[in-house]
């Protein structure tokens, strides 16, 4: 087993506990995680803020709102996501032993295979019914890949809801295949040409709008960072992920993983997926999070790393930022994953040790992507390649630490098909196009 | 605001409402286009008439504010501004006004966080400045620096809005020490066509709610606007109006003209505003 700070960790767990006054790790709920998160919002937003939770909290004490979402995760979605193994692919960690059993099993998680491509639709599915709950109109989002808004897009196309889906007009380009996907669903996609064009200023925009419009439109956040509702919230949303796959862990295997791991952008697919095992001391918890070009290279968004805790966008967390508390810009091949703040949920987890977060590079997460395709055939997401990548790294070190018998889970959070321009570029299959990847 | 008679703000809000009118308050960003210069702006709007001014620390991530506050930011950030350089602001306006005209920071939160809290309240009252308005920063978060600016004597200018509720209102009034912003509308900063009747409302709300003094910000832009506002509100915050007059290619002496012209004529907006409209 990879190791854990032993003791430190129980004492800064139990007091959390004692603050929280929770009973498990899984139910800790907002306004803070720890020293995290928080409502660092224009007080404008507070009203819109609190009618929100109110509407959640009632939600979750509905039973017909709850089947309302379970009928649209079933046949809107194609829930259950199944989970499959993938064999040839742990091979890449080692081979069989002397026994010809594999040391290492790996299962996947297959979010790739929801509605719309990514685990981000049973969010927006959640939010969207509560927009139509509060009676607004009009839904605005912010994407970085696109997935987030493609999602938005799709629920608003289902529902009824005029939706702006606010884009970094660099990703806009990285993504333009997502933007066409948004438009055809009848969104209208802004691009964003202020600060540096990527998912941060998205944010920044979409607050603007928020804070202008807000009496008839709801701020549909796409992942478990900002204010209060909203780690907690979107958490709740994609607890499916976890509780669906402990499910299928128990009968396919007969026992919970020992290793789940996942890739943190704002690190709602992690935490949806780590929510059902937070309370299993057995189950080391994995984050993976965009090394980019490497910590020493500057240009990362591995913000436990690289930063140190902070406030953006509502939220107190671990945050890429210089002596003078500005953002620091982020930078990875996955636009998913690009973004110099996290979740307070996981700053949480970090800093109470219940779960490791480590940085995984650009060239990593490509050749994790290459393998899971030639082993597989299974195109991943790039953001989800993170993960891959992490769970090639971890395996090894338990292989060489003489582990056996373990079973790895990694959450799948999207197919890659968004991706096959800037997979085909790093990988020089485009005519006369040199590679930036084979550096 | 049981602790307003120890601040200079409000002293100085009262001073001006026993002479009959309401103060204007002048926004610009610290390091825009550079620190010196920054200097040279703040203090010829104070020449021009401003009663108060507030110095933008420059941000990132600056989600209050419009398209024009937005591009004296960054500019500013390019331009190598830093978080400390607004403390060169605050001492040349307390130095150039002979401590008559307060100075007020306006920072979002995590430029004070990464400086210290602590430290940054203590920097900025040695250096003579009034207090800090936190637009992003709303009294339920600010346990620290509350403590801090409780300690120095500093004013605590929090926000409200049109979407505030009564208690909401009530917890800020309490909270707030110098004066209340009101934004006049929902939004973001900039110049507006007219400022809405919510504005109005809200003062008096905020005024029910405890607060002594209620000053108006959010896309007051010329005199008229700033005599309407002047009427009803102890403060007329402008911001965007006055650092547009900056943002051109023209020479930076046309440009300080400008923003002259453009404070006076607010100035006189405030200064008729309790005259011509036969308010109280
Ligand atoms: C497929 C996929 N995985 C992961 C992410 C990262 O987001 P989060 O960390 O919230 O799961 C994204 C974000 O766009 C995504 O599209």
């Amino acid at each position: 087993m990879p190791e854990q700070p032993e003791q430190p960790v129980r004492d800064a767990l139990t007091e959390t506990l004692a603050d929280q006054v929770a009973e498990k790790l899984a139910d800790v709920h907002g306004p803070y995680f720890g020293q995290f998160g928080g409502r660092y919002v224009p007080e404008a937003l507070i009203a819109a803020l609190d009618e929100l939770e109110a509407e959640f909290r009632k939600a979750q004490g509905d039973p017909g709102f709850a089947a309302e979402l379970s009928r649209l995760h079933r046949d809107y979605t194609g829930r259950p996501s199944p989970l499959t193994e993938v064999p040839r692919f742990a091979a890449h960690i080692a081979g069989p032993g002397d026994d010809g059993a594999a040391p290492v099993r790996v299962f996947l998680k297959r979010e790739d295979l929801n509605h719309t491509g990514s685990h981000k639709i049973n969010n927006v599915l959640g939010q969207a019914l509560l927009v139509k709950r509060m009676g607004k109109t009009r839904v605005i989002a912010e994407t970085g890949a696109g997935q987030h808004g493609v999602a938005t897009a799709t629920a608003a196309a289902l529902l009824g809801l005029e939706c702006v889906v606010y884009m970094g007009e660099e990703d806009t380009r990285r993504q333009a295949l997502n933007v066409a996907r948004m438009e055809l669903l009848g969104a209208t996609v802004v691009p964003v040409t202020v600060g540096t064009r990527t998912l941060k200023d998205a944010i920044n925009e979409a607050l603007r709008d928020w804070v202008t419009n807000v009496d008839h439109t709801h701020y549909l956040l796409g992942t478990v960072t900002g204010p209060h509702p909203f780690p907690e919230m979107v958490r709740e949303f994609h607890r499916i992920i976890g509780e669906e796959a402990r499910e299928q862990m128990l009968e396919r295997v007969g026992r919970l993983p020992d290793v789940v791991a996942a890739c943190v952008g704002g690190g709602s697919n992690a935490l949806g997926l780590f929510n059902a095992f937070l309370d299993d001391d057995g189950v080391a918890l994995y984050g993976f999070e965009a090394g980019g070009e490497g910590i020493e290279s500057g240009r990362h968004a591995a913000r436990f790393s690289g930063g140190a805790p902070g406030v953006l966008h509502g939220a107190r967390s671990y945050l890429l930022q210089d002596d003078d508390g500005q953002t620091r810009p982020s930078h990875s091949v996955s636009a998913g994953l690009d973004y110099p703040s996290v979740g307070p949920a996981h700053s949480w987890l970090h800093d109470i040790g219940r779960a490791a977060y480590e940085p995984v590079t650009d060239a990593e997460a490509m050749e994790a992507f290459q393998l899971l395709c030639r082993t597989e055939g299974i195109i991943p997401a790039i953001e989800s390649a993170h993960a891959l990548a992490g769970v090639l790294r971890v395996g090894r070190r338990i292989v060489e630490d003489g582990g056996s018998d373990q079973v790895l889970l990694v959450n799948l959070s999207g197919r890659g098909d968004k991706d096959v321009a800037t997979a085909a570029r790093w990988f020089g299959l485009l005519d006369g196009d040199a590679t930036e990847g084979d550096q | 605001m049981s602790t307003a008679t120890t601040s200079r703000t409000a002293a100085r809000l009262d001073e001006l409402a026993g002479t009959g009118r309401a103060a204007l308050v002048g926004y610009l960003p610290v390091g825009f286009p550079d620190v010196a210069r920054s200097v040279e702006a703040v203090t010829t709007m104070v020449d021009a008439g401003v009663d108060v001014v507030e110095i933008g620390v420059p941000y990132t991530d600056p989600v209050m504010d419009g398209p024009v506050i937005q591009r004296a930011a960054e500019a500013a950030l390019a331009a190598g501004a830093r978080v400390r350089d607004v403390l060169t602001v605050v001492e040349a306006v307390a130095e150039h006004s002979g401590g008559t005209v307060p100075a007020l920071v306006m920072s979002y939160y995590n430029p004070v966080l990464r400086y210290g809290v602590e430290a940054f309240a203590r920097d900025l009252a040695a250096a003579g400045g009034a207090g800090m308005i936190t637009p992003d920063l709303i009294p339920d978060e600010a346990a620290e620096w509350s403590a801090a600016a409780d300690e120095l004597g500093l004013d605590k200018v929090y926000l409200v809005a049109p979407s505030s509720t009564a208690e909401r209102l009530h917890l800020t009034a309490r909270a707030s020490r110098g004066f209340v912003y009101a934004a006049s509308t929902m939004g973001v900063t900039g110049t507006r066509e007219s400022v809405g009747l919510a504005a109005e409302e809200l003062v008096t709300a905020t005024r029910s709610a405890g607060a002594d003094h209620v000053c108006v910000g959010l896309g007051v832009s010329t005199g008229e606007q700033a005599a309407e506002v002047g009427r009803y509100a102890d403060g007329v915050i402008v911001g965007s109006a006055l650092v547009r007059t900056l943002l051109s290619d023209d020479p930076w002496t046309d440009r300080l003209d400008a923003l002259g012209r453009v404070t006076g004529e607010l100035a006189a907006g405030v200064a008729r505003a309790r005259t011509t409209g036969g308010d109280s």
